[in-house]
C-alpha cells in the first residue's frame, strides 16, 4: 500500500505549487528583514553625522572579502542545481558541499570581525560604546542585530543545505526531482541579497 | 483495501496509525481542521475564564476579588489568548482548513505537511503562553501590545509571551501561504476566479495579509526580547533609540490582524446568507472585490493607533483619511447582505440568527470605529473603554458571532450529525442579548471619560459596570451552554446522512456527509457561478404559487 501512496503522490506532486510556496516565505523574510531597514533607515535619518563616523571603524576589507565569498557561493549553489538537472550527482554533490565551505568561511571571519570589535570592548551594553555618542551607540546595536540576524540565516542556510546532500546522496533529489534543492537554492540566495544590501549600508556609505 | 478507504467517512479514516496517533500525524485537512477547532476552543474558554474575572473585579471600585498586579496580568493573559490564539487564527485554521479546499474543489491544500506542522506551532505557541502563568515571576502585565518600554523593564514573564505570539504567528504564516498557493494551484477545473465561493475569496485575502504582515510583528517582537537580554536601545531614548518607533512597527502588523480577525467572518456571512434566503447573492463581484480592498486598505492605516502618541500633523490627516476609506468596501458588504435578504424567502435558521446579530453589531462596531477614525473624537475616546467596546463589538460581535454562525452552518456536515435547533435557538439569544448588555455600558462610560485597563475607578461609573458585569453573567453562561450541547450532539446527536442538508449550492452540500477521505470521489467541473439558486424546485414553486 505504501509503494501506491507514493505513486499517488508522486502524480500529484506540482512544482510549481511548492515553487510558489518557497516565494512566498521568501516574501516573509524580507519582511521581516524588512522591519529592520526601516528602524535603519529612520535612525541613519536622525543621525547621519554619527553613522558616518562609526561606518568608518568597520573594516571595509574583511567586508568586501566576505561579500566575495557569498557571491561565489551563490553561484556554486546555482551550479549544483545545474548539475543535478544534467543527473551529474556526484559534482551537485561536490557543487554543494563547496557552498557550505564558503558559507562556514564567511561564519569564520564573521567571528575574527566581530572578535575584535569585542576585544576592543565595542558591544552592546558596554562601557565604551555607551560613553560615545547616541547615534554611535544605535548605529553599532543595528549592526549587532542586522548581521547577526543574518549570520543566524547563514547557519540555518548550512544546516537546510548539508540536508539536501543527505537527500541527494539518497536519491531523494534526482534530476527529475530536484525541487527541494531549487528551494534550497531560493533560500541561500536570499541569504546572499540581504547581504548585499547589508554590506553597503554598513561599510561602504562613510 | 485501499480502494475501501478511500470511500469512508473522514472520521473513520485509518492510516497509519489508529486512534488519537491517526488523528495527531494525520495530514487531512478536515482532521487538522477538528484539532484546531477542539485547541481554539479550550483556549477560548480560557480566555472567555479570564475576562469573565476582569469584570468580576470591576463590579465595585477599588479592590473586589484581586489586587492590582493581578488584574494587569489578567487583562494581559486575556488580550493575548483571545487575540493570538482565538480571533488570529480562529476562522481561516478551522473552517478555512476543512472547507477552503472542499469549496475550490481540490482533495487537500498545497502543502499538507506544512498545515500539520502549523498546528503543532500553535500548539507550541500555546503552551508558552500558559507556561507564563505557572512560573515564578509571574505572568507578563503588559497587554497584549507589549509597548515599551515597560515590556522591557516589568520582571514578569515577558519573554515567553513574546515567543508564544513569535511563534504563533510563524503557525499563522504557514496557513496563510498554504491557502495562497491552494488558492491559485488546486481550483477544480472550470473554476475561474470569479466562480469561487466567496468565503473563499476572503480566506484568500486573508492569508495574503498573513503572509505580508506577520513577519514585521515577528521581528519587532524579537527586537523586544534582544532588548531585554542585550540591551541594545534601539528603542531606549537614553541610548538615542525611538519607543514610538516601536508603536510603529507593531501597529505595521497589528492594525491589519484586525482584518485577518474579520474578513473569514465575513466571507463565512456571504457564504451563509444566500443559503437561508434562497436567493443568489446580490453583487457577487463587489463583495469578493471590497475583500481585497479591506486587504489593501487596511494595510495602510495602522497609525490611527497613535493619533496621541506624536506625530505630524499630516501623518494624522492621511492616516484619518485612510482609516475612514476603509469604511467603504466594509459598507459595501453590509449594503450587498442586505440586498440579498430583502425579497428572499427567508429560512430563519441558527445559522442565519448568528448572521443577523453579525450584521447588527459589525454595524455599530464599525460606525464607531469610523468615528474614532475623527481626529478629534479620537483625542477624547483614546484609551477609553469607548475604544474597548469598539473592538469586542467588532471581534466578538463580529468574529465570534461569524465563528459561532459557521459552526452552526457546517455542523451537520463537520459531524455527520444534528444539534437540537430549538436549544441552539434560546441559547442564541442569551449570547446576543448577554453580548450586548456587556459590551454597550462601554461606550456610555467611555465616553464620559472611563479610561480602560484601570483596576480602580470613581463611584459615578459604578453603574455602568454593575450592568456591564450583569451581562457577562448571561453571556458567559451561554456561551458555555453552546459549547456544551455543540460537543454533546457531535457526539450523541440524531445522525445526518443527507449531502445537502440546508440545500446550499456550493460543493461542501454535493458531496458525502460526514465528507470522506479524499473529499471527492470524482474531481468536479464547474460550470456555473455559486448560488445560483434559479433552477431551486422550491424557489421555483414558491414564487409560482405567488
Amino acid at each position: 500500500m505504501s509503494s501506491t501512496e507514493h505513486i499517488v503522490s508522486h502524480l500529484h506532486r506540482d512544482d510549481i505549487a511548492s515553487r510558489m510556496g518557497m516565494w512566498l516565505f521568501l516574501f516573509t523574510e524580507l519582511l521581516l528583514f524588512g522591519g529592520m531597514f526601516i528602524l535603519y533607515s529612520v535612525y541613519r535619518y536622525n543621525n547621519p553625522d554619527a553613522f558616518h563616523l562609526a561606518a568608518k571603524e568597520l573594516d571595509t576589507i574583511i567586508g568586501t572579502f566576505n561579500t566575495a565569498i557569498l557571491l561565489t557561493s551563490s553561484l556554486t549553489m546555482a551550479l549544483s542545481i545545474a548539475a543535478i538537472q544534467r543527473n551529474n550527482k556526484s559534482l551537485s554533490i561536490f557543487f554543494q558541499l563547496m557552498t557550505v565551505v564558503l558559507a562556514l568561511g564567511f561564519m569564520i571571519n564573521k567571528y575574527f570581525e566581530w572578535g575584535v570589535k569585542f576585544h576592543y570592548g565595542i558591544y552592546p551594553g558596554s562601557e565604551k560604546l555607551l560613553s560615545k555618542p547616541t547615534g554611535e551607540i544605535l548605529f553599532y546595536g543595528l549592526y549587532y542585530v542586522m548581521t547577526g540576524l543574518h549570520g543566524l540565516h547563514v547557519l540555518i542556510g548550512i544546516g537546510l543545505i548539508l540536508l539536501m546532500t543527505y537527500y541527494t546522496a539518497k536519491d531523494i533529489i534526482t534530476y527529475d526531482n530536484y525541487m527541494k534543492l531549487e528551494s534550497a537554492g531560493l533560500y541561500w540566495h536570499l541569504v546572499d541579497i540581504i547581504w548585499i544590501f547589508l554590506f553597503p549600508l554598513f561599510y561602504l556609505i562613510t | 483495501m485501499n480502494n475501501n478507504n478511500t470511500h469512508i467517512s473522514y472520521l473513520d479514516y485509518q492510516g497509519k496509525h489508529k486512534g488519537i496517533l491517526g488523528w495527531l500525524t494525520s495530514t487531512d485537512h478536515k482532521r487538522i481542521g477538528i484539532l484546531y477547532l477542539i485547541s481554539l476552543t479550550i483556549f477560548l474558554i480560557v480566555g472567555i475564564i479570564f475576562g469573565l474575572l476582569m469584570r468580576l473585579e470591576l463590579l465595585t471600585p477599588g479592590k473586589t476579588i484581586m489586587d492590582a498586579q493581578t488584574y494587569n496580568s489578567i487583562f494581559t493573559l486575556h488580550g493575548v489568548i483571545m487575540i493570538f490564539l482565538f480571533v488570529v487564527p480562529g476562522l481561516p485554521a478551522v473552517f478555512g482548513n476543512f472547507f477552503l479546499p472542499i469549496l475550490i474543489g481540490a482533495k487537500d491544500v498545497a502543502f499538507p505537511k506544512w498545515n500539520l506542522t502549523s498546528w503543532y506551532l500553535y500548539v507550541i505557541g500555546g503552551l508558552l503562553a500558559i507556561l507564563a502563568i505557572l512560573l515564578p515571576g509571574g505572568p507578563s502585565d503588559t497587554g497584549w501590545t507589549f509597548y515599551i518600554p515597560y515590556s522591557v523593564r516589568t520582571t514578569t514573564n515577558v519573554m515567553f509571551a513574546l515567543f508564544a505570539a513569535f511563534i504563533l504567528g510563524f503557525s499563522s504564516i504557514l496557513t496563510g501561504l498554504n491557502f495562497v498557493t491552494t488558492v491559485h494551484r488546486m481550483r477544480a477545473p472550470g473554476m475561474t476566479w470569479f466562480k469561487m465561493p466567496l468565503s473563499v475569496w476572503s480566506f484568500y485575502a486573508t492569508a495574503w495579509m498573513q503572509v505580508l504582515a506577520t513577519p514585521i510583528v515577528g521581528i519587532t517582537l524579537l527586537l523586544v526580547a534582544i532588548e531585554r537580554f542585550f540591551k541594545v536601545g534601539l528603542f531606549d531614548p537614553a541610548l538615542g533609540g525611538d519607543p514610538v518607533l516601536y508603536q510603529h512597527l507593531f501597529w505595521i502588523y497589528s492594525h491589519p490582524a484586525v482584518y485577518i480577525m474579520i474578513l473569514p467572518a465575513m466571507g463565512v456571512v456571504s457564504e451563509i446568507i444566500p443559503v437561508f434566503a434562497r436567493r443568489t447573492i446580490f453583487g457577487y463581484n463587489f463583495i469578493a472585490m471590497s475583500s481585497i480592498a479591506i486587504a489593501f486598505f487596511g494595510s495602510l492605516v495602522w497609525a490611527h493607533h497613535m493619533f496621541t502618541a506624536g506625530m505630524s500633523d499630516t501623518s494624522q490627516f492621511i492616516f484619518s483619511l485612510l482609516t475612514m476609506i476603509v469604511a467603504v468596501p466594509s459598507a459595501i458588504k453590509v449594503f450587498n447582505w442586505v440586498a440579498t435578504l430583502y425579497k428572499g424567502s427567508i429560512d430563519l435558521q441558527v445559522p442565519l440568527l448568528y448572521v443577523l446579530a453579525f450584521i447588527f453589531q459589525f454595524t455599530i462596531g464599525g460606525l464607531t470605529g469610523v468615528m474614532q477614525g475623527v481626529l478629534s473624537i479620537d483625542i477624547h475616546v483614546h484609551d477609553t473603554s469607548f475604544v474597548v467596546a469598539h473592538f469586542h463589538y467588532v471581534m466578538f460581535g463580529g468574529t465570534g458571532f461569524g465563528f459561532f454562525a459557521a459552526l452552526h452552518y457546517w455542523f451537520p456536515k463537520m459531524f455527520g450529525r444534528m444539534y437540537n435547533i430549538k436549544l441552539a435557538m434560546r441559547t442564541f439569544w442569551g449570547i446576543f442579548i448577554g453580548f450586548n448588555i456587556l459590551y454597550f455600558p462601554m461606550f456610555i462610560m467611555g465616553w464620559l471619560g472611563m479610561p480602560r485597563r484601570y483596576y480602580d475607578y470613581l463611584p459615578e461609573y459604578q453603574i455602568y459596570h454593575v450592568i456591564s458585569t450583569l451581562g457577562s453573567w448571561i453571556l458567559v453562561p451561554s456561551v458555555f451552554l453552546m459549547f456544551g450541547y455543540l460537543v454533546y450532539f457531535a457526539l450523541k446527536g440524531k445522525k445526518v446522512t443527507e449531502k445537502n442538508y440546508w440545500g446550499g449550492e456550493t460543493l461542501e452540500w454535493q458531496i458525502e456527509t460526514p465528507p470522506i477521505h479524499e473529499n471527492f470521489e470524482e474531481i468536479p467541473i464547474i460550470k456555473e457561478k455559486p448560488y445560483e439558486y434559479k433552477s431551486n424546485d422550491l424557489v421555483t414553486q414558491f414564487s409560482e404559487a405567488k
